[in-house]
């Protein structure tokens, strides 16, 4: 099969919806000549023009209220916040309004509508340009929350939730951008809320979301060289998110660790190890779970400091056998 | 401009429907059967009635927390809204919203906000797809003057200027926000001012007299129709009770609120008919009774609904 990259990936989705539903509709800032800061939505404006991919001012607050608008009456926005970090301004309008107007009002309303940004560190543009605050999305109900780690589920998964009638969170990761894999070039979708096996193994489970499963498989190749036998659970959906699949895997290998990039402290891993320790799995563990997350500050500038501030691979081939050695 | 006397005495109806439905749920609330809080609108019905009666049945609002008269000059169901502010099942949210996020999506009525300010970026969104889907509907913004200090107001009143959104912002100037005045909130004399800054034209009407308001409102609304963009209007006006149930009214005198009731745009509209022979005290009579009626059955049709079912509390989280 054809590889391409995860922004290809991510591009052939909005094409490929964009000419299925003429509702689909791109807005936010530096999208059409620009191509959006990392090139996603390079070329979309040759072929669906100013009025479906639609340059807006540096208003984040009013690129929310837009798209949600647009979406309670009939329209499918995907809108693009430039950085993960500038959905703060848009906060008031995802949170108490788009996540909350179905429920408010008794289920009367659609809010089909997709916010994507780019989040992480390791582009060296500190603290401001490089959070990863998925957790605290995932607090809110009425919000769906998908976070994809290879091209091929970017893909599906941006076009299952374009179709989907709830907002939706869909946090790329900047470092994945350039990354390949295989990406069938028909449409399909990935249904949100199911996790993927991202490796089969029998001594260790690693539960990881969107640039830790690359670091995570690059660990598990080298603990095989230690005869470790490393399983990755990708959830992809955090929010609804695929306890099941989760549970299976803790029960087959007894150990745990739940990484992510965002700050350690109130992180998804949080949850995670929440959701094992009150369920059957519990009874399956031989070791304590374990949690890897960014140190609790923010994102320095400094490359090395930048890289100690998240997991490495490194970090989780070390946490790895601490597990297994225990 | 001419109106049928049909119109007029719909829009007098109207009013009085809100000051009735008003002054009963306050009452329902210190009886008990209302918890939470509510935000009366009462002295201001020629706001929402003006600039709703320019409106065709299609066309949008949105409202905010101060919302009961949107509602109803929407064309509501009093039964459907009197069941909410009960929190009943049969309410028009289920019993999940309650007085503060009254919608009626098939009638246009995109909903009240409990967040100052929160309904101006959908306005603009609304907009837009009005102009995408080309369908010639309007949407009219309402908000108050403490919401055009949010810096919403500026992100969205700029979006639809320069994409000339079909959107009529209209803020209804109470002269508080909360015990804030607007004197001390704004270092200009009209809100309405601030459309010049985003490039289109600004109007501040009498918001009391409901015949100004819609006219004024009518000219946004034809203009936008024709794809020449936004307007602002700044209805000055006056809420009679306190900013919701919490109010002790210690930033405002009597004589200030003696002196607004005196302007009660339900006393100046009746008068005005009475005076054109438009209407005779008779039949003033009978409105008001009809209206009374209408408010007392939904009291009924409220008390006897169901609460809703604890099994369904997820319900309208996701769709």
């Amino acid at each position: 099969m054809r590889e391409i990259t995860y922004a290809e990936a991510i591009r052939e989705a909005l094409r490929q919806e964009m000419r299925r539903d003429k509702n689909v509709f791109l807005i936010g800032e530096d999208l059409g000549i620009y191509g959006g800061a990392f090139g996603v939505t390079y070329g979309l404006l040759d072929e669906f023009g100013e009025e479906r991919v639609r340059d807006t001012p540096i208003s984040e607050a009013a690129i929310a209220g837009a798209a949600l608008g647009a979406a309670i009456t009939g329209m499918r926005p995907v809108a693009e916040i430039m950085f993960m970090d500038f959905t703060t301004i848009a906060m008031e309008q995802i949170v108490n309004q788009a996540a909350k107007i179905k429920f408010m009002f008794g289920g009367k309303a659609k809010v089909p509508m997709v916010v994507r940004t780019p989040a992480g560190s390791g582009t060296g543009a500190a603290a401001q340009h490089s959070q990863s605050l998925e957790a605290w999305f995932t607090h809110v109900p009425g919000l769906k929350v998908v976070m994809p780690s290879t091209p091929y589920d970017a893909k599906g998964l941006l076009i299952s939730s374009i179709r989907d009638n709830n907002p939706i969170i869909f946090i790329e990761h900047k470092l994945l951008y350039k990354t390949t894999g295989e990406v069938p070039e028909e449409e399909y979708k990935i249904p949100l809320g199911v996790a993927d096996i991202k490796r089969k193994g029998e001594d260790l489970t690693i539960v990881a979301t969107s640039i830790m499963v690359q670091r995570a498989i690059s660990a598990s190749k080298e603990l095989e060289k230690d005869g470790i036998s490393v399983e990755i659970v990708d959830p992809r959906t955090l929010k609804p998110y695929d306890k099941k699949t989760i549970i299976e895997s803790v029960k087959k290998t007894g150990k745990v660790i739940a990484v992510h990039e965002a700050c350690k402290t109130g992180g998804f891993g949080a949850e995670i190890a929440a959701m094992i320790s009150e369920s059957e799995a519990f009874d399956y563990l031989d070791a304590p779970i374990k949690r890897l997350g960014g140190l609790d500050i923010p994102i320095p500038y400094n490359r090395n400091l930048e890289r100690h501030a998240v997991p490495q691979v490194e970090d989780i081939i070390n946490a790895a056998k601490e597990l297994i050695y225990r | 401009m001419k109106f049928t006397p049909e119109k007029l005495i719909d829009m007098l109806i109207k009013m009085y429907k809100i000051r009735f439905f008003e002054e009963k749920v306050d009452y329902l609330f210190a009886l008990g059967l209302v918890h939470g809080t509510m935000h009366l609108s009462i002295g201001q019905e020629a706001v929402a009635v003006g600039a709703i009666s320019t409106l065709k049945p299609d066309d949008y609002i949105l409202s905010t927390h101060r919302g009961h008269g949107h509602c109803i000059a929407k064309g509501a169901d009093i039964n459907l809204m009197m069941a909410e502010f009960l929190g009943k099942e049969t309410g028009y949210c289920r019993g999940r919203g309650g007085s503060m996020h009254i919608a009626d999506v098939e009638k246009g009525n995109l909903g009240a906000t409990g967040v100052v300010g929160g309904g101006i970026p959908i306005a603009s969104g609304v907009g837009l797809s009005i102009k995408m889907r080309k369908t010639g509907q309007v949407v009219i913004c309402f908000f108050g003057d403490g919401a055009a200090n949010q810096g919403a107001f500026h992100e969205s009143l700029n979006l639809a200027a320069i994409w000339k959104l079909p959107v009529i912002f209209l803020c209804e100037n109470n002269m508080y926000g909360m015990s804030m005045s607007v004197e001390k909130a704004f270092a200009i004399e009209n809100i309405a001012k601030r459309a010049g800054s985003y490039g289109f034209p600004g109007e501040v009407v009498d918001g009391n007299d409901v015949l100004a308001v819609y006219k004024v409102v009518l000219k946004a609304v034809e203009r936008a129709r024709k794809g020449k963009g936004p307007s602002l209007i700044e209805c000055k006006t006056y809420r009679w009770k306190g900013h919701s149930k919490s109010d002790q009214n210690l930033y405002r005198s009597k004589e200030e609120i003696k002196f607004w009731k005196m302007k009660c745009p339900i006393k100046r509209f009746k008068e005005k008919l009475i005076a054109e022979k438009i209407i005779t005290n008779e039949e003033i009579k009978i409105i008001e009774e009809n209206a009374k009626n209408i408010i007392e059955k939904a009291v009924d049709f409220a008390k006897n609904s169901p609460e809703p079912s604890v099994e369904e509390i997820f319900d309208g989280v996701y769709s």
